[in-house]
């Protein structure tokens, strides 16, 4: 007869559960730094980094507590040559906005949560567009906003199809525990 | 760990977002009072990531180059047709091109012509995309002891990719020619008319500014200006082309949307950065 395995004891399932709870932060990190290696298209820190805030936001809000968004929004900024603080405030909003209506999406397909997303990548556009006018004093052309949103939403299902492999494994690793 | 009472608690975590996000507008005003402070905190996420996008550099190289290997088996034929005539044509050129050099030695020897020294330069790699959706700038790993600095103007093989604007202990960015922030004094060689280029994000920086009666003509070889003395004169920089809506573009010589090294020359000179550089350039360390 085989039975479940025998639950990890102190040190080693604290650390599992530091490592699952650290996990997205961390990965979301590495993907943007990852995504600014120069590939020809330019654009893509941004666009990695807003999937990764999304998706964690609905399906598992708790790894990815408001400090940690903060800190990714920081990292953007950095990375990309926006003015500091505007990407803080974008990814801030729409983590916000994705944790709030969790319930609602959570229980729709992929496609319809893709579609979600895709209207908060607008607005995540326009409200970036919004700060660097402001922040910078002159008027930007949209284009390049509007571009940011098509790369950003097709990025998504990509992203989201290895996201939703690893929430997966830590939901089974935490039923296990 | 100093135990809360759970309603305590749940007030805290409603709190923290609306508090996170007037850091955020906290951050853009510091951001915005302090520049040096934000490019300080950018150079040194620079310094610190280098090493990592320098280590990655390579695989990412060895597959485009398989892809460009691949692309390229699929045009060889046509590739060798314009290869041929090319060559041809530049076999003409080159022909025109000593005659002019042995005439151009000859009448620098009747005037006692000093030449100019050719400049210093050191060649720096590009390791990672240092724009973002509104700008086009790229980041160079630079060994620890290196002498780049600010204002230095970079070229890839071909033609001039932009000019650096910022410098840290491993690595620089460097601003490229069709960034927003860009403005570029230019001469048109077909009728010795200066223009100022300006970047528009795309790829093709537009022309303006150009004297009355002188429009860029389509084909027109643009190089750099003396004016301001940002940049010297007679740097390669692209051809005049023709939007779709009339306005007269440059095409750029260099493939900014696949550089892998860059050239930075240091003329010495000292003209205008662009905005978000505050500091005027460095003066040339003493040898």
């Amino acid at each position: 007869m085989k039975g479940r395995p025998a639950p990890a004891t102190g040190l080693l399932r604290r650390l599992d559960a530091l490592g699952r709870a650290a996990f997205p932060t961390a990965a979301a990190a590495l993907l943007m730094v990852l995504a600014a290696v120069p590939t020809g298209l330019p654009g893509l820190v941004p666009a990695t980094a807003l999937p990764c805030v999304f998706f964690w936001s609905v399906f598992r809000p708790a790894t990815l507590p408001p400090p940690a968004v903060f800190g990714l929004g920081l990292l953007q900024d950095l990375l990309t040559f926006a003015p500091v603080g505007s990407g803080v405030l974008t990814l801030l909003v729409v983590g916000g906005l994705a944790t709030r209506w969790r319930r609602f999406l959570i229980r729709h397909s992929f496609l319809a949560v893709w579609l979600a997303y895709c209207g908060m990548a607008l607005g995540a556009a326009a409200l970036g567009w919004l700060l660097q006018t402001v922040l910078g004093w002159r008027l930007l052309p949209t284009a390049p906003g509007l571009y940011e949103v098509l790369l950003t939403a097709g990025l998504y299902p990509c992203l989201a199809g290895f996201l939703t492999w690893m929430h997966l494994g830590m939901t089974e690793a935490e039923a296990a525990a | 760990m100093i135990q809360l009472s759970i309603p305590l608690r749940q007030a805290l975590a409603r709190l923290t977002l609306p508090v996170l996000i007037a850091l955020a507008f906290g951050t853009m005003l510091l951001g915005k009072a302090d520049a040096l402070l934000a490019e300080r905190a950018r150079m040194a996420l620079a310094d610190l990531l280098t090493p990592i996008w320098a280590a990655l550099q390579q695989p990412v190289t060895a597959v485009r180059d398989a892809v460009q290997e691949a692309e390229s088996l699929l045009s060889l034929r046509a590739e060798n047709a314009r290869l041929r005539e090319e060559n041809e044509r530049l076999r003409r050129w080159q022909a025109v091109a000593l005659a002019l050099e042995a005439e151009n030695a000859l009448l620098q020897r009747q005037l006692a012509f000093v030449p100019e020294t050719a400049p210093a330069y050191t060649t720096a790699r590009v390791v990672a995309d240092g724009g973002g959706i509104y700008a086009r700038a790229v980041l160079l790993a630079v060994g620890p002891q290196h002498s780049v600095r600010k204002g230095q103007i970079a070229l890839d093989e071909r033609g001039l990719a932009g000019r650096v604007t910022e410098v840290g202990g491993r690595s620089a960015r460097v601003l490229l020619a069709t960034d927003m922030n860009s403005r570029i004094p230019v001469t048109l060689e077909g009728s010795r008319a200066r223009a100022i280029m300006v970047g528009t994000n795309g790829a093709r920086p537009r022309l303006q500014h150009w004297p009355e009666g002188s429009a860029p003509q389509d084909g027109d070889r643009v190089v750099t200006s003396a004016e301001a003395a940002a940049f010297p004169a007679g740097l390669p920089v692209g051809i005049v082309r023709r939007s779709e809506g009339g306005a007269p573009e440059v095409e750029l010589f260099a493939r900014l949307d696949r550089l892998d090294m860059v050239r930075l020359f240091d003329y010495g000179l000292g003209g205008i950065l662009p905005p978000e550089s505050v500091a005027r350039p460095e003066p040339r360390p003493r040898r």
